[in-house]
Parts: C-alpha cells; sequence; structure tokens
C-alpha cells in the first residue's frame, strides 16, 4: 500500500501521469477518455481528502521532492489554507468532467482525446500551483495551466480565437510579471523557496527591490485573477469557450489566482509586509470596491447569461481581494472561505448553463423561458446556486459574505461593506430576472396554458453532478463554523 | 552616468521589455502581438541568466573536484548556475506559449482571413 | 421558568415542508392530494397546541437545531409571543386550505399542485420565524418565505402577475438585504451575539446615533410589515388569488414582518432601552402616519380587494404603535392585534373571494344589493369589519381597548387621537359596502334576489373565521394570556 506520506504528491502526480495516458489511450479509441479522466482525477480527489484529514489531524505537512532538503530541492507544503484549496480544485475538477461528456461529444466531436488529454492537465497545472512551496517551481505551473487553458478556450473556435489570443497575452504578461518579482527577490535573498525567502526577508523589508518584487508579484497574480481593471481578457474568454471547459476554468483559474497572491502575501512578503510596511491596502480594497461594484453593473448589462456570469466573476474577485486587502482576521477568513465556496457556487452556474446550452443550444438569456416547467430539477439545483450568490441564509454564500462583511466593519472600510451590499441587491435582480424568466413561458408555447408542457430533463451525467454541487453548497454553508474553526483560522496570519 | 554603466545588463532588459509590451498593447497586427510577447520573455531570461554572472567567475566546476575536499569552494569564483539552470525551463515555457499563440492566431487567420485585429473585429458582428 | 428541549418546534415547522413531497408526488389526484395538505396542518395545529400548556406555566421550549459558527445557531424558542403568532398561523392555515379548495377548484385555476406545494413551504417558514431563538433564524425563515410566496403571488403568470411580482421581490428582497442584513450584522459586530433576550442585548453597547440608525433599518427593512413608504407591494400583491391574499396578506407575510419588528425591537433593542433613550415617540410618528395616511387612501379604492389592502396597511401599524407606546398595556394590545386583526380580516378577504367566485364581481361599485343575494357571506363580513374598527361584541375590540389604555399609560394623548380618528375611519370605508349590500331598493339592486352563495368550502371557513371573531370577545384566551405572559418576559 501506499503510505500516507506519499498522499500530497500522489494528487498531483495521478493526473499528471493520467494526462500522457489519456492521450495514448484516445489514439486507440477516443471512447476511453472519459472513463480514464474520471478515473485519473477521482483518484486525485481521493488522495486530497486524504491529504486533507491528514492535515487537520496532524498539521501542516512537508513533502520534499526526491529527497532534497530545502532550500535547495522543491518543497510541497500542504498547509491549512492550501490542503483545503487541494480538495476544491479536485472536486470541482471532478465533477465538471463527469459533466463534460454530453456537451464535448456534442461541441468538439472531433477534439475528445485532445480536450480530455488538457483537460487533466489544466487540473494538473492548478493542483501543483496550489501545493508548491517554491516561488520558481509556481511559475512553471502557472504557465502549464495556462497554456492548457488558452488552448481549451480557442477550442470553441469563432470568436473563443480572439478571446484566447487576447487571453494569451494578457496571461503572459502576468506571469512574466510574476516571473521578474521572483527575480528580484531572488537577487536579495538567493533563495526560491518560500518559507526559506519569509525568513530571509525581514532584514530587507525597507529595500526598493523588495518593493518592485512585491509590486511586480501581485501585479502578476492580479492579472491572472481578473482583478478589476485588468479584468479585460476574461468576459469574452469564458463566454465563448466551450461548456466543459468554461465548467473547468471560470470556477478555479480565479480562485486559484487569489490562494496565489494570498500565498505570495502571506507566505513569501509576510503579512507584517504587506499590511505595515506597504502603504496600499486601503488603496486596493477601494479598487475591489471599484471591481465589485463595476463588475455587478456590467452583468446588469448583459443579454447573455454566460457572459453575464463572467462580470459575476469579476465582481466576486473583488469580493476576495478585499476581504484579504481588509488586514482583519474576519476579512482574510471571510476571502479564503469564500475561495471555497465561490468556486462550488460559480461551478453550479457554469453547469446549469452548459446543460442550457445543450437544451436549447444558446447561451442567451431568452433561451431560459419556461425552464422551470421543462427541468424542474435542474432549475431547483440552479435555484441554489443563485441565492448562494445573492447570499441568502443557509446557502454557503451568505457565510463568506457575513466574514467580509465583519471585516469591513471590523476595518472600518465603510465603502466596502456598502458594495458588498450593493452587489447583493445586484445579483438578486439579475437571478430574480432569470427565474422570472424561467418561471414564464415562451410566447409561442402561451396558447396551451400550462400543464401540457412535458418534463424534458437535462441527461444524468450532466444532472448529477449539478445536484450534487447544489447540495454541496447548503452543505458548506451549514459547515461553515466548521471549516473555519479546523482550517481556515489556522491559515489567517497570526498579529493583525 | 556611472549608474547606467555599470548596470548596463538591467537597463537592456528595461529597454527590451517595454519594446515587448508596447508591441504587445500599442500593435493591433496579431503576428507583431506575438513578437512583442516573445521580446518581453526575452528581456525576463537575459536579466535572470546575467544576474548570475559575476566579473572574472568561470564555469560553476569546481576545480580540483577529486580528493581535494579541503580546499575550499569560493563561490566568487563561479557563476550562479541557478538562474541559468531555471532559464532552461522558462525558455521551454516560452516556446510552448509561443507554439499555442502561434497555433491559435492561423486557426484566426483560417476562420477570418486576416491577422489584422481591427478587421477581424469588423467581421465578428 | 423551566425550560424544557424539545424538538417539537423544529418538526411544527418542518412538517408543512415535508408535506411538499407526497403533495407533489399526488399531484395527479386532487382529493389525496389536499388530503395531505389537511393532514400536515392537523398536525402542525397538533403540535403546535401540546406545547400549549408549558408555555402557559410560564415555560419555554428550546431546541438548538444547528451551530453554523459561533454564536450563529439556527435554534428554535417557543415563548408565549411566538406562541400566539404561531396558532393564529396554524388555526388559519386550516380555514384556508379548505377555502382554497372551494377557490381553486371552482375557478378551475392551473397549476394547483404548485400552489399548494409552496403554500406548504410558506407556512414553515412562519412557524419558523415564529419560534426563532435568535435573529439569524428569524432572518433566514424570513427569506424562506419571501422567496415561497412569490410562485403565489405570480400565481397567474400573466403580465400583471410579472409586474407585482416584481414589484414584490423589489421590497421584500431589497430591504432585507439592503437593510435587515446590514443591521443584523451591526448587532453582531457589537454584542457577539443574535440570541434574542427579553432584556434585548444591544442595552450600553453603542451610541444613541447607532441605535437610532439601527432602529430605522430594523422597521423599515421588515417591509413586510408595509410601514409607509414601503407599502408599495401589497396592493400589487393583490393580484395573486384570493386565498394566498388572505393567509399571506393579511395573515402569514405581513404578520411576520410586524412580528419581526416586534421581536427585534422587544428582544434585541429592549423595552428598557428605547425608553431610557427615548425613542417611543420616533416610533409613534412612523407608525401613526402609515395608520392614518393608509385609511385614507383606503377610502378612496374602488376594489375591494385593494380596499382590504390598505386597510391591512393601516392596522399593521396598530401593532408597530403598541409596541412605539412602550407600556404594558400598549405591547398587550399590539400582540392581540396580531391575533384579532388575523382573524378579522381573513374573513374579510374570504369575503371577497366568495363574492368573486360567486359573481366575478371585484369592485364594490359593482356590489349595490348584494347582501340579498348572498347574506351569509355579507354577515361574515360585517362582523369581520366591526373586528377591524374594534366594535364589540367582536376581539377587535380587545385589542383596540388594550392599545388604547396604552396610549393613556405612556401619556401620549395624541396617539390616542390617532387611535379613534383610525377607528372612524375604518368605519367611513368599512360600513358603506354592507349598507350598499343590503340597503338599496330593487331598482338599484344589480343582482336578482334569489339567495345564490358561494360552494360551501368557500363559505364555511369564512363563518367559521367570523365566529371566531365574536368568540374572542367572549373570550380572548389563551391569546390575552400568552401577550401578557410576552409582555413580562420583556420586563414592560
Amino acid at each position: 500500500m501506499i503510505s500516507p506520506e506519499q498522499y500530497p504528491v500522489l494528487i498531483v502526480v495521478i493526473p499528471l501521469l493520467s494526462a500522457f495516458l489519456i492521450s495514448i489511450l484516445g489514439g486507440m479509441d477516443k471512447r476511453f477518455c472519459y472513463p480514464a479522466t474520471l478515473l485519473a482525477l477521482g483518484g486525485s480527489l481521493a488522495a486530497a481528502v486524504a491529504t486533507l484529514c491528514l492535515v487537520a489531524d496532524h498539521g501542516i505537512i512537508h513533502y520534499r521532492m526526491g529527497g532534497w532538503a530545502p532550500p535547495f530541492g522543491i518543497e510541497y507544503v500542504v498547509d491549512y489554507l492550501n490542503a483545503l484549496v487541494l480538495v476544491v480544485v479536485v472536486f470541482v475538477a471532478f465533477m465538471a468532467a463527469i459533466a463534460s461528456k454530453v456537451s464535448v461529444e456534442e461541441e468538439l466531436p472531433h477534439k475528445i482525446p485532445q480536450f480530455y488529454t488538457l483537460f487533466v492537465l489544466l487540473t494538473t497545472g492548478l493542483l501543483g500551483m496550489t501545493i508548491t512551496g517554491d516561488a520558481f517551481n509556481l511559475y512553471v505551473l502557472m504557465e502549464i495551466a495556462a497554456l492548457t487553458n488558452y488552448a481549451l478556450i480557442a477550442m470553441g473556435r469563432k470568436r473563443a480565437l480572439m478571446a484566447s489570443f487576447n487571453y494569451v497575452v494578457i496571461g503572459t504578461m502576468g506571469a512574466c510579471f510574476y516571473l521578474l518579482g521572483v527575480g528580484h527577490l531572488y537577487i536579495m535573498t538567493g533563495s526560491l523557496n518560500m518559507a526559506d525567502i519569509l525568513n530571509i526577508l525581514p532584514h530587507l523589508y525597507g529595500t526598493n527591490a523588495i518593493l518592485v518584487a512585491a509590486i511586480l508579484m501581485l501585479m502578476g497574480a492580479w492579472i491572472k485573477m481578473a482583478f478589476f481593471p485588468m479584468h479585460g481578457w476574461l468576459p469574452n474568454a469564458y463566454t465563448y469557450a466551450p461548456s466543459a471547459t468554461s465548467s473547468l476554468v471560470a470556477p478555479l483559474m480565479t480562485k486559484v489566482s487569489v490562494y496565489i497572491m494570498i500565498r505570495v502575501m502571506f507566505s513569501v512578503l509576510g503579512a507584517v509586509y504587506v499590511f505595515k510596511v506597504l502603504p496600499v491596502k486601503e488603496l486596493i480594497v477601494w479598487l475591489a470596491t471599484a471591481a465589485i461594484i463595476a463588475g455587478s453593473l456590467f452583468a446588469l448589462a448583459q443579454k447573455d447569461f454566460k457572459k453575464m456570469l463572467t462580470y459575476l466573476i469579476v465582481a466576486e474577485v473583488g469580493y476576495m481581494v478585499g476581504g484579504v486587502w481588509l488586514a482583519t482576521a474576519q476579512g482574510i477568513t471571510g476571502a479564503i472561505l469564500h475561495i471555497v465556496n465561490d468556486a462550488v457556487m460559480t461551478l453550479c452556474l457554469f453547469l446549469f448553463a452548459a446543460i442550457v446550452v445543450h437544451k436549447t443550444k444558446g447561451h442567451q438569456l431568452s433561451n431560459l423561458q419556461g425552464l422551470f416547467k421543462k427541468m424542474p430539477i435542474t432549475m431547483a439545483a440552479f435555484a441554489v446556486g443563485a441565492l448562494s450568490m445573492i447570499g441568502v441564509p443557509p446557502t454557503a454564500g451568505f457565510f463568506s459574505k457575513w466574514y467580509l462583511i465583519l471585516g469591513g466593519i471590523d476595518a472600518g472600510q465603510w465603502q466596502f461593506v456598502v458594495a458588498l451590499l450593493f452587489s447583493s441587491l445586484v445579483n438578486a435582480v439579475l437571478f430574480f430576472r432569470i427565474f422570472e424568466i424561467a418561471y414564464y413561458e415562451p410566447e409561442s408555447a402561451q396558447h396551451g396554458h400550462g400543464e401540457s408542457v412535458a418534463i424534458d430533463e437535462a441527461p444524468l451525467s450532466m444532472l448529477l453532478p449539478l445536484v450534487v454541487v447544489a447540495i454541496t453548497i447548503i452543505l458548506l454553508g451549514l459547515y461553515s463554523g466548521e471549516i473555519v474553526t479546523t482550517f481556515i483560522q489556522h491559515a489567517v496570519p497570526a498579529g493583525i | 552616468m556611472e549608474i547606467l554603466l555599470a548596470k548596463y545588463n538591467y537597463w537592456i532588459y528595461v529597454a527590451l521589455m517595454m519594446i515587448g509590451i508596447y508591441g504587445m498593447i500599442a500593435k493591433t497586427n496579431l503576428m507583431k502581438k506575438i513578437i512583442g510577447m516573445s521580446i518581453f520573455q526575452t528581456a525576463i531570461i537575459v536579466f535572470y541568466v546575467s544576474i548570475g554572472a559575476k566579473k572574472g567567475a568561470t564555469i560553476p566546476i569546481i576545480e580540483h573536484g577529486h580528493g581535494a575536499a579541503h580546499a575550499a569552494v569560493r563561490v566568487a569564483d563561479y557563476v550562479n548556475p541557478l538562474p541559468h539552470v531555471l532559464m532552461l525551463t522558462a525558455i521551454v515555457v516560452g516556446v510552448g506559449t509561443l507554439g499555442v499563440a502561434l497555433a491559435i492566431a492561423m486557426s484566426i487567420y483560417k476562420e477570418y482571413g486576416s491577422l489584422e485585429e481591427d478587421e477581424i473585429l469588423e467581421r465578428l458582428e | 421558568m423551566e425550560t424544557v428541549v424539545s424538538i417539537k418546534p423544529l418538526l411544527a415547522s418542518l412538517v408543512s415542508l415535508v408535506a411538499v413531497i407526497p403533495i407533489v408526488m399526488s399531484g395527479k389526484r386532487p382529493n389525496l392530494r389536499e388530503g395531505w395538505t389537511f393532514l400536515a396542518g392537523v398536525i402542525k395545529f397538533g403540535l403546535i397546541i401540546s406545547m400549549l400548556p408549558v408555555i402557559l406555566a410560564g415555560g419555554t421550549i428550546q431546541y438548538n437545531l444547528w451551530q453554523v459558527m459561533p454564536g450563529l445557531a439556527i435554534a428554535f424558542k417557543v415563548d408565549g409571543m411566538g406562541m400566539l403568532f404561531a396558532i393564529v398561523a396554524s388555526t388559519l392555515w386550516l380555514a384556508t386550505s379548505a377555502y382554497s379548495i372551494g377557490y381553486m377548484r371552482s375557478q378551475n385555476e392551473h397549476s394547483q399542485t404548485r400552489y399548494f406545494s409552496f403554500f406548504a413551504v410558506a407556512l414553515s417558514a412562519t412557524i419558523g420565524v415564529a419560534f426563532a431563538a435568535n435573529l439569524f433564524t428569524l432572518y433566514l425563515f424570513y427569506e424562506m418565505l419571501s422567496l415561497a410566496t412569490y410562485p403565489l403571488v405570480t400565481h397567474h403568470q400573466d403580465g400583471e402577475a410579472r409586474a407585482s411580482g416584481r414589484k414584490y421581490l423589489t421590497y421584500i428582497l431589497g430591504t432585507s438585504i439592503g437593510l435587515v442584513l446590514p443591521a443584523m450584522l451591526m448587532v453582531f459586530h457589537l454584542t457577539g451575539t443574535l440570541d434574542f433576550s427579553g432584556a434585548g442585548i444591544l442595552a450600553g453597547t453603542t451610541s444613541k446615533t447607532v441605535i437610532i440608525c439601527l432602529l430605522l433599518m430594523f422597521v423599515f427593512g421588515f417591509a413586510k410589515a408595509g410601514i409607509m413608504p414601503l407599502q408599495g407591494w401589497l396592493p400589487a400583491a393583490m393580484v395573486a388569488p384570493t386565498p394566498v391574499s388572505a393567509l399571506l396578506h393579511a395573515v402569514a407575510v405581513v404578520k411576520v414582518g410586524v412580528f419581526s419588528i416586534f421581536r427585534v425591537l422587544t428582544f434585541i433593542f429592549g423595552v428598557e432601552l428605547l425608553r431610557t433613550l427615548d425613542l417611543g415617540g420616533v416610533l409613534c410618528v412612523i407608525a401613526s402616519i402609515t395608520i392614518l395616511v393608509a385609511s385614507l387612501i383606503a377610502l378612496s379604492q374602488d376594489g375591494l380587494k385593494r380596499r382590504l389592502a390598505f386597510s391591512t396597511i393601516g392596522q399593521l401599524s396598530y401593532i408597530v404603535l403598541g409596541v412605539a407606546l412602550l407600556s404594558p398595556s400598549g405591547l398587550t394590545g399590539g400582540l392581540l392585534h396580531i391575533a384579532m386583526h388575523a382573524f378579522g380580516k381573513i374573513t374579510l378577504f374570504f369575503c371577497a373571494g366568495a363574492i368573486f367566485v360567486a359573481t366575478g364581481k371585484k369592485n364594490i361599485s359593482e356590489m349595490v344589493g348584494i347582501g340579498k343575494r348572498m347574506p351569509v357571506t355579507m354577515i361574515a363580513f360585517l362582523i369581520g369589519s366591526m373586528s377591524v374598527i374594534g366594535i364589540p361584541p367582536t376581539g377587535g375590540f380587545i385589542s383596540k381597548w388594550h392599545l388604547l389604555l396604552g396610549t393613556l399609560e405612556a401619556n401620549r394623548i395624541p396617539m390616542l387621537v390617532v387611535l379613534l380618528s383610525s377607528s372612524l375611519l375604518n368605519a367611513a370605508y368599512f360600513l358603506p359596502v354592507f349598507y350598499r349590500a343590503f340597503f338599496c331598493t330593487d331598482e338599484e339592486s344589480m343582482f336578482e334576489a334569489k339567495v345564490v352563495e358561494a360552494p360551501i368550502w368557500c363559505v364555511a371557513p369564512l363563518v367559521m373565521t367570523a365566529a371566531i371573531s365574536v368568540g374572542l370577545f367572549f373570550y380572548p384566551q389563551p391569546f390575552l394570556d400568552l401577550a401578557r405572559m410576552a409582555v413580562r418576559s420583556m420586563g414592560g
């Protein structure tokens, strides 16, 4: 049997090797791809959950690649923060993979092996970014995730091509900024191991090089997460991507980037540096406020359902960035909890979008007419996700918002509190508009006056993950106290 | 002026980077954007490689490596190999990015018959 | 004061939620489906009544369902105030279910399964609000009620329903997210808890300015109470089928609104705090403006349901006025009015629905001489109006009496004038309806003299609620005891 010490590396290695296997198997018969993908992600999910339990019981795990001790070797560190994020990433990828079957066969019939290979590689990249404790290794994995992501989006053809190209240019710029920042840190500290840098850095807090490094690394993370006003690439890329792609990347890319920002802030630069030495925290909370408001308003203006969701992602990024930079325990707790909750919520909404695309061949708001009658279960699951976005208890979204708002009150950043409430209200408008559209029949079917519309549910492979995700949203809400006390409160840096 | 000369490697990288960013942002031709992107990445590689260099140092293979354990290794005598090694990976990543970008550009050309951003945007409608 | 731990409050709330499953399953067989509704209603009523002895003996019943995070739990606590409201709501659910059968079937409405399902969900939420042990639980069920009633309000699914539904949600959700949520968070920030306590929890935690802000946020935030200027949704929501208007807009939804305000004012702020900061006056002004303006608007309404809606808006503020007086009798009167007004007003709505079912008429001007055609209904209507106006021998008199005593206790004579003039206005907009129905010549009458009542399923409930309205005058128990106990627990 595999000993528990190997769990952390298995999370990454299983999908990495499987990606190559899938491409070989796919060459033989493309029907192998789907089960192989599920198997790989399932295995990874099991390892991630096992690691999470280990962390909950025994605390932080250090894994040395090839036995080389840091700071020379590459180190995997699983602490309270990324143990949680790892599980979220694999869970989302697994659910998105299950739901992908029908959409992929329909939208990308000739590219099934390529799709699944890239899908699993992308997941690997995200997992690697999350688990690594090495600043340069993070860059490489960031680019693995990004490159696969560009390709996956470009598979959507037509408008997706242009969106993907823009994303390549901007995404590369973001990654390069990050790499430059790492270079500056390396010049000053001679180390690439995050924990090592964190130890050396306090002597160098006053230097300009560290300031430049901090700005560059944060800029890199912000570009990658589409933090307003650097969000330009996101809406088109996610809207025109194939349904199965957006179910994976929309929930994860931004969230993992937020995680990277938190990692850079607390595990590389140090909380003292970012909050006490850098004089920018209020400015960034203001930017986050602008992100929330702008994202919400743009979302309000959309007629395209998927595009509306993408602007909501922009707003949600504002929640998390703002929460972290509030520099209060409550705010940071809320931001981390929101990484978890928002990933699952967004997944729910995009899985629903995939079903809509499958059933109605479009993702305009008008495509949603009469869906309550046709697909009651799907709509019920979607309603849970929507209510969570609005922040209605007992769904998960309520509780992360709860912490974020308390954090805002603690920090006295009232504009952020107002923005959060404003965004809740806008979400209420957005989603009730959708409910309303879905609740009323399309014009053509009105003569029959109800009852006659037959139930026409989504295929099981799409419905099942959606329902599981909806239930997860409620469970996450009910267990949010548990999650906070077991994991998140240890992840919040002490002394702020 | 002295700062300029003493740290000329940094100024070169800064200049290259600016050229790259200019190409990525200001040019409307997709190929030019890709070229800008490549220059930008190369600037960073140049930057990394140059930080490993030291005046009067040699390649990092330890002299008297065999049976001379007592001779202390003087760090100043050798260039730092780590940034160079890192850049091998970064170059690979850069080539990967270039490949993906070119592939997408090709698809765009097939789809729209142009690589000029404004022309493509017109045809999008 | 004994405290019993029992799962009953949770069950009482959940039973109708669980009933949704069999209701949906037996959607094709209406009789069985309505059977489930009744069964759930009876069980709910039984559960609530079975808790009554403990409460009357001065005890409370508690149940902690789930600790979400420290200081934030989904918990139930039954006390006199919650009990009073729960009894009213569960009794009237039974009456309304019977009435719904008559109304919906004779109108041949579509999607009846959906209708009965969401009705059951709404009742779950109402009982949840009644038994909530803390502000968070209350908020949770409050939101659940908002969402569950949307499909009921927009039942007809036509353009008008759509517009009204939109208005309904804008008011209700807008205020609960925009005002109540931040106020609740602020309370949590200040005190670290949201548990209701008879003495209030806010005393001594913050400045008067903050308290006033919070007070206004709560009072206007619970827009279901229809305090002006946030009353606009209520008349709009009258597009719903009449049983929905009856139960939800005379009883459950609006009463949940005032109940929440009552709960928060007395158990979060505390009577003592309001008294020391002298905030009764502000509340009195808010309440009396709504009382008078709503009554005046009601005078000018021709649609019977719309007139009733504005009457409701005015009457709800009586209850708020009861708190605002901050005197024992005032508080008692306010609580009693929750019950008394509910029975009176639901009778009136039932009558409006019965008239619509039997004749298709909606406007008062078209009802000349209707008394000869539907005598039972119109006499019930008279009793209902008397109760709302506050004329003996109806229950409405008892609550109004206490409110009047309260104004004297609190030495707020202007409020006495407000109450009395409002009574006059009530009489002015109700009695003409009755007068036209009976006192007209045969030529003026718009109906043939033959007696044609609405179906028995419609008439029986309204006779029952009218009878209860009268009965409550002679025997106002257990409501009076419960109200008095509740007031004692507030230290008033």
